[in-house]
């Protein structure tokens, strides 16, 4: 299958990324080359093998239920372009 | 056209652990905001998420408490969008294989009927921060306390058909989840949250409507309102000849009507995929039956055993066992009076008013339930009526007095049994209305009947109460009569 430019804007679109007209037949070019890739993979007879959600043959490790954190807000604060009365200030995000 | 309602509720419950699900930050409420988020709920790079074991216990209690097949091997998925309050612009939550399969729970409807609810999942996840909308001129404000706090999602079938049936499902899961202590269940906190799926189909149709998603409402009471709007405005609609569309609708209590959220709907597209952070989640062998071990008496379980144990009617079993709290006080005035069902009348009738009144929890009755216990056995040896004993139930709620046998001590409150002391109040009584005394004699059958009343309201009111009611009946007839 292949990808359409309107795909691509779509795509773009939900990742948040700016790509201008000219970068668009490039990307789209560059995504179904991976996705001939996939193809090919996706031909292997793969019948009776259980998906795999990891690559890594290990299972989570679990943590205990400890407060282990403390507050550090002013630090992290510091690196935040807008704070204010202890908040994150972001562009208004609704009307 | 008859129109018939198909409902799905996804239910998102808070788990009370005391950090998150990912890390090792507080969860407690109120706190100074973005005070108790580190870095992993900052989303800061380099960090990684280590699952609290917690959760992972909690979440297959209930899966166990509702029968549910448990994902002996879940994994965690990312769920990506982009919103202020999620820092990482995905969600971690599960989708192929979540902690808890497929399930149900039994409701209790209003005429005492049973009704089983199919639960389709129950998935872990983690909660998003809070926007604040208010105005950081013109900006938006970020809490991220409450971001990656842990989640148990819980998905039902579209097996609910009216408001009130949706309303009795959100206070079955609300027991079960606090009878399991693995919710604290306030709604006002937030701490349980429901998403509604509504839709309609014309009577006898196969296929579902088209359904509206109504989002985030935190109340019994709004649950219920914010359906029924939403059925109607549904019905409305297509009657009108318009069509529903797939969309997510806000309920304004306020107003009291749904609202479009989104002006351009736009089709949701998540593109989850498993979370390369977190490895799959095994249980090991024991795991699940240890932890099944450990599951207490469920309210359907105790539902049943109060109607079988305490002959109580599915009702009355129904709401005694509907909190844990409200099914210790009703056993524990049980221990004292040995009467059931005089226990759960004053549970449900003068106990629940008075706690209605008052706005409190049963944890926090002012009248305790060996105090409940030890007036009803007054009331059972005939130390005093029904009526007084209601008197004596507000001295107990305004702390007269530490027990019902002190108040009826104090205020000389002891029933009148002797049959001396009652007979020369009647003969006074009697005297004073010696002219309705004639005309009750002169009187037909039909007549008496209504007359004898007024005889006893004298008696009553001569006695202050305290005579005993059967006592001045039996004899207020025999003196009339002779």
């Amino acid at each position: 299958m292949a990808l359409e430019r309107s795909d691509v804007e779509k795509i773009a679109h939900l990742a948040r990324l700016g790509l201008d007209d000219a970068e668009i037949p490039r990307t789209t070019q560059t995504l179904n080359d991976i996705l001939g890739l996939i193809d090919r993979m996706q031909a292997v007879d793969t019948h009776g093998i259980e998906p795999l959600a990891h690559p890594l043959e290990a299972t989570q490790r679990l943590r205990p239920d400890e407060v282990t954190e403390t507050d550090h807000r002013d630090a992290y604060q510091a690196i935040a372009p807008a704070v204010e009365n202890g908040l994150y200030l972001v562009p208004k995000v609704i009307e | 056209m008859q129109w018939e309602t198909v409902i799905g509720l996804e239910i998102h419950a808070q788990l009370a652990t005391r950090s998150k699900i990912f890390s090792g930050s507080a969860t407690a409420f109120g706190a100074e905001p973005n005070t108790q988020a580190s870095l992993i709920d900052l989303g800061m790079p380099g960090t990684l998420p280590v699952l609290n074991e917690e959760t992972v216990r909690m979440a297959v209690r209930f899966g166990l408490a509702i029968e549910a097949e448990i994902g002996h091997t879940n994994v965690f998925a990312r769920k990506n969008y982009f919103y202020p309050d999620l820092p990482k612009g995905y969600q971690t939550s599960q989708m192929d294989k979540p902690i808890v399969g497929k399930g149900h729970l039994d409701i209790t409807l209003e005429d005492g009927t049973l009704k089983r609810i199919g639960i389709t999942r129950a998935h872990l996840e983690e909660d998003a921060g809070k926007s604040l909308h208010e105005d950081f001129h013109g900006m938006t404000g970020i809490d991220l306390n409450r971001a990656g706090t842990p989640l148990l999602e819980i998905v039902s079938e579209p097996d609910i058909r009216s408001a009130k049936e949706a309303v009795a499902y959100v206070k079955a899961i609300h027991a079960l989840v606090r009878y399991l202590g693995i919710c604290d269940g306030n709604m006002a906190e937030g701490s349980l949250r429901c998403d509604c799926n509504v839709s309609v189909r014309p009577r006898g149709q196969e296929a579902f409507g088209t359904r509206a998603e109504i989002k985030n409402v935190n109340s019994f009471r709004f649950i219920e309102k914010a359906i029924n709007h939403e059925i109607q405005r549904q019905i409305e609609l297509i009657e009108d000849g318009g069509k529903v569309i797939q969309e997510t609708r806000l309920y304004d209590p306020n107003k009291d009507e749904t609202r479009s959220m989104r002006g351009k709907e736009e089709a949701n597209d998540y593109r989850y995929f498993p979370c390369p952070d977190l490895l799959p989640v095994v249980l090991e062998d024991g795991f699940v039956e240890r932890l099944r071990e450990t599951l207490p008496e469920l309210p359907n379980q105790k539902r049943e055993r109060f109607q079988s144990q305490y002959g109580l009617s599915a009702y009355d079993a129904s709401v005694l066992s509907a909190s844990r709290e409200m099914a210790e006080y009703f056993e524990a005035v049980f221990e004292v009076c040995g009467d059931a069902k005089l226990a759960a009348n004053w549970v449900m009738g003068e106990l629940s008013s008075l706690l209605n009144k008052e706005g409190l929890e049963i944890e926090r009755s002012p009248v305790s339930a060996e105090q409940l216990g030890g007036l009803i056995r007054r009331i059972q040896d005939n130390t005093i009526s029904g009526k007084i004993a209601k008197m004596v139930f507000e001295a107990l709620a305004a702390d007269e007095g530490a027990s019902a046998d002190a108040i009826i001590e104090r205020k000389g409150l002891k029933q009148v049994t002797d049959t001396g002391a009652i007979e020369s109040m009647l003969d006074e009584m009697l005297a004073a209305n010696a002219a309705q005394v004639e005309q009750y004699r002169a009187a037909d059958e039909a007549k008496r009947a209504k007359m004898f009343g007024f005889f006893v309201g004298q008696a009553m009111k001569a006695s202050k109460g305290k005579a005993n009611p059967g006592q001045v009946n039996e004899l207020l007839k025999k003196k009339l009569e002779g």
